[in-house]
């Protein structure tokens, strides 16, 4: 790594202090070494940016909204006599949009009869529904994985059984949702533990889950070139050899891809599962308990609805931070 | 069992071909018939180039021995065994055209690949992997990703990997064809200083008439459609270097095997 010539490649002549640089290969490779080295340090300034840039779009949706509260009520109070423009958009009063300054205090006031600031209150029934779009995750991911692999073992079982994996988003999530929650609630006595309702909803995250998995992760297991699994069997690798050491490792990208895709959809899953579920202790929940009582505090809704979106963009950051970790910096994408 | 290396009782010829022939489809509407009734004899520690146009079978034929592609009719003997017995007992280890290194693993875990399947300890694993990068010159090298390097190197990488369970057949599948002049000479030089030092006989295929001659003991030149061995030309050109490329004997060989490879087109 510390190679002076590597640092310096203008320095007359790298040769001259590298011995193997008689080979004029070398000579070209400090150069692309250098290379490699600035996109490296690249990508640890853009995930910098990422966060000055969300926090900056934050700001920017605060701004917007407002503005259009203030030229929306402006327009209103001035055509009150041609209600063209109010009748087009959406009426920006204070109950059908409370005021950002609302929204922010909405976070930590405490609701009445409760002794506790709302963002404590959404904060709990966040992690309650993380847990839930966790274990779906977890599921889905064993479970799109297992049917990937499963499909790569043949042709004819991937041309017969695919069409089948995706027939099974077709099938709306709410509709589904309240059967499976009826089934949950049979006594499955070959368990070694009680059956619950959020378990229910991880399966409803589960259902969303494994989609993703097992398309890219599909693609992602027949990404080698045929040279690199001709390789393996000319080392007489056996299968699973061929899939811990090949097909795994080179399905990563695409696995991230889809991970990052799926966690976003176990928390779409859990919600949804448990508002049409009925499952108590979730921001499903609360975002229907704050609708039904939207009138006596809009802000609280607005509040819920944010706390969903933190939590997505927060299983997001997640899987990218595990992304960046296993494959991020490992040279790959720079130079070939 | 790990250390293969040239035993005294192996018979002397690596490869025997007899009569082999390969239908691509057989049977459907794009039935191709890529090789036809081939006959060849490798002996140990020769440098045999397979030559001829695109489409003459040649990488076929190649895979044929790397038991990588299954005969239709005929037998193809590797070390006097069966070819995918010989695969199975890692007696012959194949570089591609792409160098195939995998990018998630640096150098040395690159070269261990093959050791790995075999079940190496990791200790030996490591201890073999730094001869061969000593061998092909990159030892500074060892923790750097593929992708970092240029594809000489990454193929010289490959060449390590293959040598690394010293096999006593190397198949090499136009491994130089996708560089650049310079570089592809280098190779071919670093390339016969690994032969020299090893006895590993070689099996190459290129379409490189130049290549071909200044690699190889013995040139097999191939025709297409059905893919046949032409002809056979002996290459005794002694021990290789720079001013080989220069010498009247290369250049009468290079015209042999043209010649040899026109013939196969017109007759």
């Amino acid at each position: 790594m510390s190679d002076p010539a590597a640092q310096n490649p203008a320095a007359q002549n790298p040769a001259a202090q590298d011995p193997a640089a008689d080979d004029p290969i070398v000579f070209e490779q400090l150069l692309r070494l250098q290379a490699a080295r600035e996109q490296r340090r690249d990508r640890m300034r853009r995930t910098g940016r990422q966060v000055v840039v969300l926090a900056a779009f934050i700001c920017l949706l605060g701004l917007a909204y407002s503005a259009y509260k203030v030229v929306g009520t402006a327009i209103d109070d001035a055509q009150s006599g041609w209600p063209v423009i109010g009748s087009i958009l959406p009426e920006s009063d204070d109950l059908k949009m409370p005021p950002v300054l609302d929204i922010v205090s909405g976070v930590f006031e405490e609701p009445r009869g409760t002794g506790e600031p709302f963002w404590s209150i959404v904060g709990k029934e966040a992690a309650f529904t993380l847990r839930e779009a966790a274990v779906g995750f977890a599921i889905g991911v064993l479970v799109g994985l297992s049917i990937a692999i499963a499909l790569t073992t043949s042709r004819h079982l991937e041309r017969a059984l695919v069409p089948y994996v995706i027939a099974s988003q077709t099938i709306p999530l709410i509709a589904i949702a309240p059967i499976i929650v009826i089934w949950g609630r049979k006594s499955f006595d070959f368990l070694p533990f009680e059956w619950q309702d959020w378990m229910s909803v991880s399966i409803i995250a589960t259902y969303l889950t494994f989609f993703p998995v097992t398309i890219n992760g599909l693609r992602g297991l027949q990404s080698p070139r045929s040279e690199n699994l001709e390789l393996m069997d000319s080392y007489a690798a056996r299968w699973g050899q061929t899939l811990w050491r090949l097909r795994l490792p080179a399905s990563l990208p695409y696995l991230f891809a889809a991970f990052k895709i799926a966690a976003t959809a176990s928390v779409v899953g859990a919600i949804v599962g448990e508002i049409s579920a009925g499952v108590k202790g979730g921001l499903g929940r609360r975002v229907l308990l704050e609708a039904q009582r939207y009138t006596t505090g809009p802000e609280r809704l607005y509040v819920a609805v944010l706390g969903a979106a933190a939590l997505g963009i927060f299983v997001f950051a997640v899987i990218s931070s595990i992304e960046y970790t296993l494959i991020g910096r490992k040279g790959r994408e720079t130079v070939t | 069992m790990n250390e293969t290396g040239t035993a005294a009782g192996t018979p002397p010829v690596a490869v025997e071909i007899r009569g082999a022939s390969k239908i691509f489809n057989t049977g459907r509407h794009n039935e191709v018939k890529a090789l036809e009734d081939i006959e060849l004899h490798i002996d140990r520690g020769d440098f045999v180039t397979l030559i001829g146009p695109s489409g003459c079978g040649k990488s076929t034929l190649l895979r044929l021995i790397a038991a990588l592609v299954d005969a239709n009719e005929g037998t193809v003997l590797v070390n006097g065994k069966t070819a995918d017995r010989a695969r199975l007992d890692r007696d012959y280890s194949m570089v591609f055209q792409r160098a195939g290194l995998f990018d998630w693993r640096n150098v040395s875990r690159n070269i261990e690949l093959p050791l790995e399947l075999m079940g190496w300890k990791a200790a030996d694993r490591r201890r073999r992997a730094a001869e061969m990068l000593e061998l092909v010159k990159l030892t500074e090298f060892a923790r750097h990703h593929p992708a970092e390097l240029s594809g000489g190197m990454q193929q010289r990488i490959a060449i390590a990997r293959a040598m690394s369970f010293h096999p006593q057949l190397l198949l090499m599948d136009e491994p130089f064809g996708a560089l650049d002049e310079m570089t592809r000479e280098h190779m071919q030089n670093e390339l016969l200083r690994i032969w020299s030092e090893t006895q590993i006989t070689v099996v190459f295929v290129t379409h490189s008439i130049p290549e071909a001659v200044f690699l190889s003991t013995r040139v097999a030149v191939m025709s297409p459609r059905p893919g046949r061995i032409a002809a056979i030309i002996d290459n005794d050109l002694g021990p290789r270097n720079e001013a080989t490329r220069d010498d009247p004997a290369f250049f009468a060989n290079v015209t042999a095997v043209r010649d040899a490879l026109r013939g196969g087109h017109s007759p």
